[in-house]
């Protein structure tokens, strides 16, 4: 039930892609988004779908498996183009309600790119998401960002809260799944009952889900202190993110990318 | 009222690469009034296989039948179910929400329709019978001692007067002292009674000393099912699976290869020292 959620999740197998420095994948991602709102035509979206099927394909993740995690924004999606469809002015096509609603050329063309930018936009970074562990995508911003430091920008800090966070939530969930089946055992009904009652329902499993979350979190703090944790500086990594060939390769290949989306977008 | 469980097999995450079989074709029966040791190492199947009996998980194929009637079936109640069938989860403490123990106490009874005094009744009867002094009823939940929050967290499930009552692992992480005295309560749960008991554990000096049949799990399905006797009397083969028999079968192996003649089916400290005595005795 729970663990249905396939956003953010990491899915565990070997290919090109899961291989990849997590910085290369990071830009890569971002060069992407960016690149959505760059284009404007129909040329520009194919090269975009391809290069997505390229990826897809290359991180032997099942396409099944990435739409499952889209589920969860589909509201979003269908909110997005709505809302452009109706409320964009320009030459109407259709009209409801004597011309108080209308749908315009304008309004669909914009839902519809819409809608695929969205669509991308996602696909792109659950693909990201999905080949890199947490710890190697955190590893990655921290050294991506790490020229903020000169700024004063806890670079480490941040870092590191961030791949606790994403540590901790399948382990949430299964305390959630755990204290959820407890309280059934006891009697409780989490699936039936109005708002009200739902709300309600709910206390028997927050209470000890947050007092277990605290625990973990000081049982965490104490085994950091214990082995002399300290904050960011001077700190060396066991494993250091080094570029190879793939990754000045996979550069390479979203520069053509990009290469191919100025040239196309010209048309 | 018996459990019957016909081929059971459970499936996790199933149509997944992550896809692993937890339950592999289970078939056993479980008579009332039974007090029955469930063992094996972590990932044998235990847990899941304990879920299964109260209805909390389904089987992805086979059934389970608690009284005759099978409970996946469409109009069984399983609500129902879970009174008759209470289960104590590991660390049970750790579901505990109420303001103070009593309250704590009467949230089962309570969903399951009773009114305010019956649920209270039932409270007070259940608190009773873990042995839990009567200044801690009103204390919260979070600031009594750990051995007192299990035993609050097992009166929760026994408010509901389950027929079996199923505990998984009750003594992880108490004390000797705190591991005995839980064990020996739940025994005399069972005699006053006639409870049927369900004990998951992975000590086997638990198990040896209180159940009457043990069922060994490995890999999803049982691998032995008898008497404490019957099932130490395979110690190669608990071996093998990263089981033992107590300790106190290997002391009386050791000392028959000495040239004492005991009898090597002892599992208990108990008839481990009267053989030992006898054994001495015929020396003279």
């Amino acid at each position: 039930m729970i663990r249905d959620i396939t956003l953010g999740q990491y899915y565990q197998i070997d290919s090109v892609i899961h291989r990849l420095d997590p910085r290369v994948k990071l830009g890569g991602t971002l060069l992407f988004i960016i690149s959505l709102f760059f284009f404007q035509n129909v040329w520009c979206y194919l090269l975009a779908a391809l290069f997505l099927a390229v990826v897809i394909k290359l991180s032997r993740v099942p396409f099944k498996y990435i739409v499952k995690g889209m589920k969860a924004i589909l509201f979003l999606l269908i909110l997005t183009v709505i809302f452009n469809l109706f409320l964009t002015p320009g030459t109407p096509l259709v009209t409801f309600f004597g011309g108080k609603v209308r749908i315009t050329e304008e309004g669909l063309k914009l839902a519809v790119f819409m809608a695929i930018r969205l669509a991308f936009l996602i696909i792109g970074s659950s693909i990201m998401t999905l080949t890199t562990t947490p710890n190697n995508l955190t590893d990655g911003m921290e050294r991506l960002l790490r020229p903020l430091r000169v700024f004063r920008v806890p670079v480490h800090e941040g870092a590191m809260m961030m791949s606790i966070a994403l540590r901790f939530i399948p382990i949430l969930l299964e305390e959630t799944d755990k204290i959820m089946k407890a309280q059934t055992a006891r009697g409780a009904d989490f699936e039936s009952g109005n708002l009200i009652q739902r709300a309600k329902a709910m206390v028997p499993l927050l209470v000890p889900l947050i007092i277990s979350a605290f625990r973990r979190a000081n049982d965490l703090a104490m085994a950091m202190e214990a082995r002399c944790y300290r904050g960011g500086e001077n700190r060396t990594k066991m494993k250091p993110l080094i570029y190879r060939t793939e990754d000045y390769l996979a550069y390479f290949c979203v520069a053509l990318y990009l290469g191919a989306g100025v040239f196309l977008g010209r048309l | 009222m018996p459990i019957v469980l016909d081929h059971v097999s459970y499936v996790y995450e199933a149509d997944t690469p992550l896809a692993r079989k937890a339950l592999d074709d289970i078939c056993l029966e479980i008579p009332d009034g039974q007090f029955v040791g469930v063992i094996g190492h972590t990932g044998s199947g235990k847990s899941t296989l304990m879920q299964h009996l109260n209805g909390l998980m389904k089987a992805t194929s086979g059934h389970v039948y608690f009284n005759g009637e099978d409970i996946d079936g469409e109009k069984y109640d399983k609500k129902k179910l879970r009174s008759r069938v209470g289960l104590v989860f590991q660390y049970p403490e750790h579901q505990l929400f109420e303001i103070d123990v009593f309250t704590d106490v009467c949230f089962g009874p309570k969903n399951l329709g009773l009114t305010q005094e019956e649920a209270e009744a039932r409270a007070r009867e259940a608190l009773e019978l873990v042995g839990l002094p009567e200044e801690v009823y009103r204390q919260s939940p979070f600031e009594i001692s750990g051995g007192q929050k299990r035993r609050a967290a097992i009166a929760g499930v026994l408010a509901m007067k389950p027929q079996v009552l199923i505990l998984d692992e009750p003594t992880a992480g108490l004390d000797p002292k705190g591991r005995d005295e839980i064990l020996q309560q739940i025994k005399r749960l069972q005699t006053q009674t006639g409870l049927t008991i369900l004990l998951v554990s992975h000590s086997m000096e638990d198990v040896a000393e209180y159940v009457d049949r043990i069922l060994v799990m490995n890999d999803g399905r049982i691998m032995l099912d008898g008497t404490p006797k019957e099932v130490f009397g395979h110690v190669e083969e608990l071996e093998r699976v990263g089981l033992a028999a107590p300790q106190v079968t290997y002391i009386m192996r050791a000392l028959k290869k000495k040239g004492l003649e005991v009898d090597v089916d002892v599992i208990t400290i108990r008839e481990a020292t009267e053989e030992i005595l006898k054994a001495l005795q015929d020396r003279g």
